[in-house]
């Protein structure tokens, strides 16, 4: 029995118009059948393009929003049936953080009563000064100066207002929480410290993440489970390392072909699927397969007519697609030309500025992308800072898993003696592969002793530079 | 590695103890934006004025406003008048009675209409306002029905003339003081409520009160501790601008005999209303309560566009 299931939930909100009188004129099918479960101390993803229904759905489970039809069940209990007095006591097992770390904050509230507020409506807490001892712990836990205690929300930076929203949820103890694009609205190094402080807090307490985004790599970096939606369904969910090495629904395909990867060669050589067309509207959603109206690999049949189901496609790994196993097996041949355009086809593509090098294999090539990324989260902000600048701007994939790399990387780095590293050239190519430590690894390549790596020229850096300037790291 | 991770922590540690430790609202931001006004202080400095003279002008008043203590001196039937002199520094009204001290009392009683007939209608308002917000936000679809049919009332309200409306008013409850404040109260009833309802409608959909609703606040509590507070700084805005209306609309009340029936109280309305039978042979007697009524009313307004500002989160800074 999962912690969180949800069974068939629909969210329609109706079109009216009148004057006195409203009258419903038709239905904005904003979540149309949606099922699925969160495991507890799991984190679920939920991916999908502006207006596909993912925040949504995410009110629904806390019923924000009134649920039409389908089941919500947290824990044995079903949310969708309970009355309003009863749904509010349960909202202490549920929490929510928002996009707006600034609007979802009240103004004239000073972080204490922010704090308290969820305490005070549950009755936690027996006094004044219990609550506050509480609420200094969490302080302490989402990495927040208890001096905060008397100030208000506009005299935070954005990083921290998301710090006082995850500590309100955090307050009340909850068993999930519901993370609607948690990071948006912060900047790339800002995000970085924020997911870790989510995946620290997660470790910590043991909590249920259902996190809501559009951005692949931070999805992809915290979740277990994903789930992609389109118009207000999901079309596929599998594990996020599955889901991510082979997407089975053409959606997710299309999705997955528009992250960029910080890499000219694999950039200009990767396949990249353009969709045609609008999202159609949630208050005309297409017949049959949601999908269908821009999908490249349309079928005469059913397509139009019937809506597939999620059926499981072994593993875990679940897609709404009659043609899936075809599509995956080359059975079926795409149905729209040009909608997967050869990479010969596109001018130089404009995502991603090329970094100063090129390189023959895509691992280690990008020394600024992966290294710049990988100085963001916060304790090992520093290491690396040099090779950031050459960074490339997008969102990649690979960023956010870099993070995770940063940190053992920087520790390698600071472990690193003067004779152990390369050349400067190979100091670059370690960074690429392990993310080390910037500064030290130039500062490595140019102290007189160059160790055991191969002095290379100017060129290009080879695997096995990298390679040997790694093995002089771990030997030390 | 760890080092570095101490450093971070002791610097932080350090911050926020130097750190002034207690933050300031936005009520105590905005108040220093306002003292930071002209504006503000110009228009408060008339009120200030305004006010003191108000509640100390009928002790130094040189003599009684009532009292027709110079009867014989004045014959307004053959244009016959007394300008400012040595005893009477603001001359003689059309029954011989000081000028100067029919002003000084004549701004208790203006300031007294002024601000009880804008404090019924904000009252009024603000409680219709806040029952519509309320419901409309988290009333669910009852709730909505409610707003709707209150809202339809108030626009009835607001469709008539305002004077027009406070003349029907006067008449129907008769001639007296207290009716011109009803009267002129009632008519700033449906502004108010409107202001505070639509202003509540804008906040009941942001996101801290989802995040109040997701956090299992009661709905009450949303209400009066969030929604409300929010919604107010336009509502005190409009107040202050009302109250140079409600001078306004009380003197014109007066002006048109449906004021105080005791037409010896001096008042700024009623003493503009009786100078105009003499405005030829004495125009200054209609000059000095027209020029007070004015510089009241723009005192408030200069304040409440300030506050404005002030009050206004968009030019935060």
């Amino acid at each position: 029995m999962s912690l969180l299931e949800l069974d068939g939930v629909k969210v329609h909100f109706p079109v009216k118009k009148g004057v006195l009188f409203d009258r419903t004129v038709g239905h904005v099918y904003a979540v149309d059948g949606v099922s699925l479960s969160v495991e507890a101390g799991q984190t679920y993803g939920l991916v999908g393009e502006s207006g596909c229904g993912k925040t949504t759905l995410g009110r629904a489970i806390l019923r924000l929003v009134d649920i039409t039809e389908g089941d919500v069940v947290l824990d044995g209990t079903n949310l969708a049936e309970l009355p309003g007095e009863e749904m509010r006591g349960m909202r202490r097992r549920l929490q929510m953080v928002f996009q707006d770390p600034l609007g979802s904050l009240d103004p004239r509230q000073n972080i204490e009563s922010i704090l308290s507020e969820g305490m005070a409506a549950h009755g936690i807490g027996a006094d004044r000064e219990e609550r506050r001892t509480r609420i200094r712990e969490i302080l302490a836990k989402v990495g927040l100066p208890t001096g905060a205690l008397s100030r208000y929300p506009h005299e935070f930076s954005g990083g921290q207002r998301q710090r006082i929203g995850i500590a309100r949820a955090l307050v009340l103890e909850p068993d999930v929480i519901i993370c609607d694009e948690p990071v948006s609205a912060l900047d790339v190094s800002i995000q970085a410290q924020v997911i870790n402080l989510l995946e620290e807090l997660q470790e910590q307490m043991g909590l249920t993440y259902v996190v809501i985004a559009h951005d692949l790599a931070v999805v992809r970096h915290i979740s277990d489970v994903i789930g992609v939606m389109y118009l207000g369904g999901l079309v596929e969910e599998g594990p996020s390392d599955t889901l991510y090495a082979e997407p089975l629904h053409p959606y997710t395909k299309a999705l997955m072909s528009a992250v960029p990867i910080p890499d000219p060669a694999v950039e200009d050589t990767r396949e990249r699927i353009l969709l045609t067309g609008d999202l159609p509207s949630p208050s005309k959603p297409p017949t049959g397969c949601r999908f269908h109206t821009r999908c490249p690999w349309k079928q005469d049949t059913l397509c139009a007519t019937e809506r597939p189901e999620l059926k499981d496609a072994g593993n875990g790994h679940k897609v709404a697609c009659h043609y899936a196993a075809e599509i995956a097996a080359g059975t079926v041949r795409q149905t729209v030309p040009g909608a997967v355009r050869p990479p010969e086809a596109e001018t130089a593509p404009a995502e991603v500025p090329a970094p100063a090098k090129p390189a023959d294999d895509g691992r280690t090539a990008d020394p600024g992308g992966r290294a710049g990324r990988a100085a963001e989260p916060g304790k090992t902000a520093e290491p690396g800072g040099t090779a950031g600048t050459g960074g490339t701007g997008g969102k990649s994939a690979e960023s956010a898993e870099s993070a995770e790399t940063a940190q053992g990387g920087g520790t390698a780095g600071t472990g690193t003696t003067p004779e152990a590293g390369g050349t400067p050239e190979a100091g670059d190519a370690v960074q690429a592969d392990e993310a080390a430590d910037a500064d030290e690894a130039t500062d490595a390549g140019e102290a007189p002793k160059t160790g055991e790596a191969p002095k290379t020229g100017e060129a290009a850096e080879t695997v096995e530079a990298a390679e040997a300037a790694e093995s002089a790291v771990t030997k030390d | 590695m760890s080092t570095k991770t101490e450093k971070i922590d002791r610097l932080a540690e350090l911050t926020a103890q130097t750190e002034t430790s207690s933050g300031s609202s936005l009520w105590v931001e905005a108040f220093r934006r306002l003292r930071a006004s002209k504006m503000a202080v110009i228009g408060a400095c008339i009120i200030a004025a305004f006010v003191v003279i108000a509640v100390i002008g009928p002790w130094i008043a040189p003599h009684s406003p009532i009292a027709q203590t110079w009867r014989g001196d004045v014959l307004p039937n053959q244009n016959v008048f007394v300008g400012p002199r040595g005893g009477n520094w603001l001359g003689l009204d059309h029954l011989g009675r000081d000028e100067f001290s029919r002003m000084l009392e004549g701004a208790r009683q203006t300031l007294l209409v002024g601000v009880v007939s804008t404090a019924l209608g904000f009252a009024v308002g603000a409680a219709v306002g806040v029952a519509a917000g309320a419901a409309s936000t988290l009333g669910g679809r009852a709730g909505r029905r409610f707003d709707s049919v209150v809202m339809r009332f108030i626009d009835m309200m607001l469709a008539i003339p305002s004077l027009l409306l406070a003349v029907s008013v006067a008449a129907v409850l008769g001639q007296s003081l207290t009716t011109v404040m009803i009267a002129v109260g009632v008519v700033q009833i449906p502004i108010f409520a409107r202001l505070l309802r639509g202003s509540m409608l804008a906040q009941g959909g942001s996101e801290y009160v989802l995040a109040s609703r997701a956090l299992g606040v009661r709905k009450r509590r949303i209400v009066l501790g969030h929604i409300v507070p929010n919604s107010l700084s336009p509502v005190i805005v409009q107040a202050t601008l009302s109250l140079a209306t409600a001078i306004i609309e009380a003197a014109a009340l007066s002006y048109l005999g449906l004021g105080n029936p005791d037409a010896s109280v001096p008042e700024w309305g009623v003493m503009l209303a009786q100078a105009q039978s003499y405005f030829d042979a004495a125009p200054s007697l209609a000059v000095y309560p027209a020029v007070a009524i004015i510089i009241t009313a723009l005192g408030f307004t200069l304040l409440g566009e300030a506050m404005r500002e002030a009050l206004d989160p968009k030019l935060r800074g």
